[in-house]
């Protein structure tokens, strides 16, 4: 089962266009950043710069998740979801806070997000897994990887990061949906959770804290208090609105430039690109990430084992995940919990986690000519 | 060779992969009607709102027009200071700015919140308090960050270099009050404005008051200005130039010194004001400023009654002083003819009440010109008995008595012009023939105000025609810098002979040389005048020095010169302060002999065309 005969080829056209995706989908992203922090102090240096470097550590993460084999890394998934589950547990400890969670630990004047890596891992782990286990009975498809997600996502929602919260959940619910369970099973698991989401509202609920409470709450009505819980939502959806068609231009976002929306060069980053770019620009956007999608599934359907394929899976749910969420929230669609849009928020843990995944991703297209044994 | 994929789950893996796909397209999808909706759809209207986050309208506050007087001196200008104001959809939490502010500038709470909840608009900026010591200004901008939507403005502040000099003529201003923005004259006004509350800055307000301007400032979610986007600039109010001339009104001011009273010059040839005087005064300067309701409570209970212009406000018996309008009377209706005698033996007997002359021993026999150089009451007592209450009331109102004189001031006192017809009105009784003997001498019913006595003996200096008592000589429009002058306004000219005016104002001059009042009498100018003693509270006899102050007698004087062709007319009253030729004829000697030393080289009459050419050379704003 292990490949060690022929060595995988160089890049071809696939990768050429899958690269270029990615590559304009980061220049979106620091051009964005660039715009609404150009008048701000980014500390070492100004954000975009900062966005360049962490790029470039991506770039090396993507290099290195390409090269090495994915079996191998694949190996590694226990241990490494070991250390993840101690990083997590020491951010809980030691970790530094800001806006009510503890999600940093401190490198020197960088901060290092262990949740940003646990989801990577948590694909690992799952895909080893699935790939592996004799799926047979409820009890191995679900409850056991069930249960392996569920140290790592109680310790990230106990920081709290909703947002990491929920997609682990989403990588976890992917792959039951692609593997875990029956087609049969997949409509019954369906009907039950719609029954039991009142009962889990009411656990979910009470175990959320204030804020998140008001985030959501503002979701229900984001006009009712305008410097209040709705604040970032209705601010975020003045921003996109005002950019109308053509948008207002490269730092001509008032909405951002002026500070009106909070977080412009994080979470909120799209706002900022849609009030700057317009609808044109939010259609460039997502076809760029819906190709991008694409060719990740291609990959996932012409994966060479089952390994590659989850691995394949998992990534892509994770991403379409976090676009899905992260542009919905900023539209007004959901409530707003803490989810990067990935490759153009500003942010060193999860570009590198972005990049990296699709390095993985790449691996498995890379190898899926490989000869078996 | 595909490990442990089986061939069914193979098939099965990628059909559910393809339904990934189309689940994919469809969420996009979503998302993409979303975006359209927000920004297709909906794109315009989160634009406006967009460009109203970032703007904020600020007023700017109008410069005041400036006040001069007749010769170009500065009276009233501005002076910047710094204005507290809060952006109302900017605050957070109202309460807490509201403690916040209190504790750093000693405010109470209430009056911030009564403030803050002031109408208008929510964009519009409240004014929260104005002349923020430096020090305030600064804790304020120290502290900006925790206070969102708190504001420092620089603004103009009226300033009045004088002082209490002229301050019941000037007035002061204050913020335009509730009750004040309900009126249609103040519908282009806001909760902060400044208006005129008093004297010439109340009643010529929409000169000077200018128009409020506003910038649209591009502001930060911190509140922080960015630039200010669109600028309509204030326009200034107009300058306003007085008929006073300053240094005959400060000299005015300085003969009342700590007495109670008032002093008016009128030029009879053309109503102007030259000096009105009125004593206690009060500092305009402070109650422009916001004041503490105890403050307020001090001024308005102050004995004195500071606020009060007693030159058109306050209401006196004119006592000996309504002879002059009764001489007028008596001839014309012909009650007595100049040589026409009253044997005086200083009483006069109606029923069975006696009427004393101020001269207990009697004047003799007197005819007109001997009974108003003297003052004789018995002989005014026997005309007024003859001619009725009834005729007397109507040559009074001839000289405008009972009625206001139409100076352009607020609040001005009319007066009474008793008749038979106001008493059956007003008191509801029937005149009593004794009531009309009294009113003959200026006592009784019969109260005048200084500025009307001024005004009456102006028309009678003029022989009888008349002019409304005019304080501003010219606006200076600061759009077109057109000077505009507000000419005399003729009131009507008494129908009289000129001899009769000629008899009396020989009378009246040789009051000053031999009779009541020499003490006025000048080597620099001819005077005419009539002294006036106004009893306060009646049958009080006695030494005047030996009854408590509040109850002595009122000095009356009023004058004009030269006794050839006057050119100033002069009403001095003094309160309590007993016989008008030994208390108020002196300092009208002193006004008069200023005017014409100040105007000196200078024909008297001549005085206004150059006065208007200087007007144009100094009116350069400050």
């Amino acid at each position: 089962m292990i490949d060690r005969v022929t060595e995988a080829r160089g890049f071809d056209t696939f990768d050429l266009r899958y690269i270029g995706l990615i590559a304009a989908i980061l220049g979106i992203g620091l051009l964005s950043i660039h715009s609404v922090t150009h008048d701000q102090d980014g500390g070492i240096a100004p954000y975009y710069l900062k966005q360049v470097a962490w790029i470039g550590v991506g770039t090396l993460a993507f290099i290195v998740m390409w090269a090495w084999d994915y079996h191998t890394i694949a190996r590694l998934a226990y241990p490494a979801y070991a250390v993840v589950l101690f990083l997590l547990a020491f951010v809980l400890l030691e970790g530094r806070t800001s806006k009510g969670a503890q999600r940093w630990i401190a490198l020197g004047p960088f901060s290092f997000q262990p949740s940003e890596f646990a989801k990577l891992v948590l694909i690992l782990v799952l895909a080893q897994y699935y790939s592996k286990a004799p799926r047979v009975g409820w009890l191995q498809r679900v409850i056991v990887p069930g249960l392996l997600m569920l140290p790592g996502l109680l310790l990230i929602l106990k920081q709290p990061d909703l947002g990491s919260g929920l997609s682990f959940v989403a990588v976890y619910a992917a792959m039951l949906l692609m593997v875990g369970v029956r087609s049969q099973a997949l409509g019954i698991a369906l009907l039950f959770s719609v029954m039991l989401f009142p009962f889990v509202w009411e656990g979910a609920w009470g175990a959320l804290h204030d804020y998140q409470r008001q985030r959501i709450m503002a979701f229900v009505d984001p006009s009712y208090d305008p410097s209040g819980k709705g604040y970032h939502a209705l601010q975020s959806r003045i921003a996109i609105g005002s950019g109308e068609l053509m948008g207002k231009g490269l730092f001509g976002g008032t909405q951002s430039q002026l500070k009106f929306l909070p977080e412009g060069h994080t979470d909120f980053v799209f706002a900022v690109y849609a009030e700057e770019w317009g609808f044109v620009g939010v259609l460039v956007l997502l076809a760029l990430f819906v190709s991008l999608i694409w060719l990740s599934l291609d990959i996932a359907s012409k994966a060479k084992d089952q390994l590659g394929a989850l691995l394949a899976v998992g990534i892509v749910s994770m991403l379409c995940f976090c676009i899905v969420v992260n542009i919905g929230m900023t539209a007004g669609m959901f409530p707003i919990v803490g989810i990067p849009l990935p490759l153009v928020s500003y942010g060193g843990s999860a570009t590198i986690m972005s990049m990296a995944s699709l390095g993985l991703l790449l691996n498995v297209k890379r190898r899926r000519l490989s000869l078996f044994y | 060779m595909l490990g442990s994929y089986s061939e069914a789950e193979y098939g099965d893996f990628q059909r559910r992969l393809i339904l990934l796909r189309i689940g994919l397209l469809l969420v996009v999808a979503l998302l993409a009607l979303r975006l359209w909706h927000l920004q297709i759809r909906e794109g315009a209207y989160y634009r406006d709102l967009s460009e109203n986050n970032r703007t904020r309208q600020v007023l700017m506050e109008p410069a005041r027009g400036l006040i001069y007087d007749r010769h170009g001196v500065l009276l009233a200008n501005n002076v910047p200071s710094f204005s507290l104001y809060v952006a109302l959809d900017e605050v957070k939490d109202r309460e807490a700015l509201i403690e916040q502010l209190s504790d750093l500038l000693e405010l109470d709470q209430a009056f911030i919140r009564k403030k803050l909840g002031g109408k208008g608009g929510k964009l519009l900026p409240r004014k929260i308090k104005d002349r923020l010591t430096l020090r305030d200004a600064v804790l304020i901008e120290s502290h900006r960050l925790d206070l969102p939507g708190v504001m420092i403005q620089v603004e103009s502040q009226r300033n009045y270099p004088g002082g209490v000099t002229a301050s019941h003529l000037l007035g002061y201003v204050g913020e335009v009050s509730a009750e004040q923005l309900e009126k249609p004259e103040f519908s282009d006004l806001h909760q902060g404005s400044i208006v005129g509350q008093y004297g010439i800055e109340k009643s010529f307000d929409r000169y000077v008051r200018g128009q409020a301007g506003s910038k649209r400032v591009e502001v930060d979610a911190h509140g922080h200005e960015k630039k200010a986007v669109v600028v309509e600039k204030p326009q200034a109010g107009n300058d306003l130039y007085l008929t006073i001339d300053v240094r005959l009104q400060k000299l005015a001011e300085e003969l009342l010194g700590r007495e109670y009273g008032a002093i008016v010059a009128l030029d009879p040839t053309n109503g102007d004001i030259l000096a009105m005087a009125s004593r206690p005064a009060f500092d305009p300067n402070v109650l422009s400023r916001e004041l503490t309701p105890k403050q307020w409570v001090e001024i308005v209970q102050d004995e004195g009654r500071p606020l009060n212009n007693r030159a058109s406000q306050g209401q006196y018996p004119p006592g000996s002083t309504f002879k002059v309008p009764m001489a007028v009377a008596a001839l014309e209706s012909k009650t007595v003819s100049p040589f026409s005698t009253v044997t005086c033996n200083g009483g006069y007997q109606f029923g069975n009440r006696i009427f004393r002359d101020w001269k207990a021993t009697g004047h003799g026999a007197v005819n007109l010109h001997s009974a108003l150089v003297h003052s004789c009451d018995v002989y005014f007592y026997t005309v007024g008995q003859r001619m009725g209450i009834d005729l007397m009331a109507e040559f009074g109102k001839e000289f405008g008595l009972g009625q206001s004189t139409g100076v352009n001031l607020p609040s001005e006192r009319a007066g009474i012009m008793p008749s038979t017809a106001w008493k059956k009105k007003v008191k509801k009784e029937p005149w009593l023939p004794g009531e009309t003997i009294s009113v003959a001498i200026g006592q009784g019913y019969v109260t005048v105000t200084p500025l009307q006595m001024a005004n009456l003996i102006a028309t009678v200096a003029n022989d009888g025609v008349n002019y409304r008592p005019r304080l501003v000589l010219a606006v200076m429009d600061r759009i077109t810098g057109n000077l505009q002058e507000l000419p005399a306004v003729p009131r009507g000219k008494i129908n009289a002979k000129p001899e009769t005016f000629r008899l009396i104002k020989e009378a009246l001059a040789d009051v000053v040389k031999i009779g009541t009042a020499t003490r006025a009498k000048s080597s620099v100018v001819t005077i005419g005048g009539k002294t006036g003693t106004a009893q306060v509270a009646a049958l009080r006899t006695g030494p005047q020095e030996s009854i408590p102050k509040k109850f002595r007698d009122h000095a009356w004087f009023i004058a004009f010169a030269p006794v050839e062709s006057p050119k100033i007319a002069v009403a001095v009253l003094v309160e309590h302060m007993g016989h008008g030729g030994s208390a108020a004829a002196p300092l009208a000697k002193e006004v008069i002999e200023a005017y014409f030393k100040l105007n000196e080289g200078q024909s008297a009459g001549a005085t206004d065309a150059p006065a208007a050419e200087r007007i144009g050379a100094t009116s350069e704003p400050l």
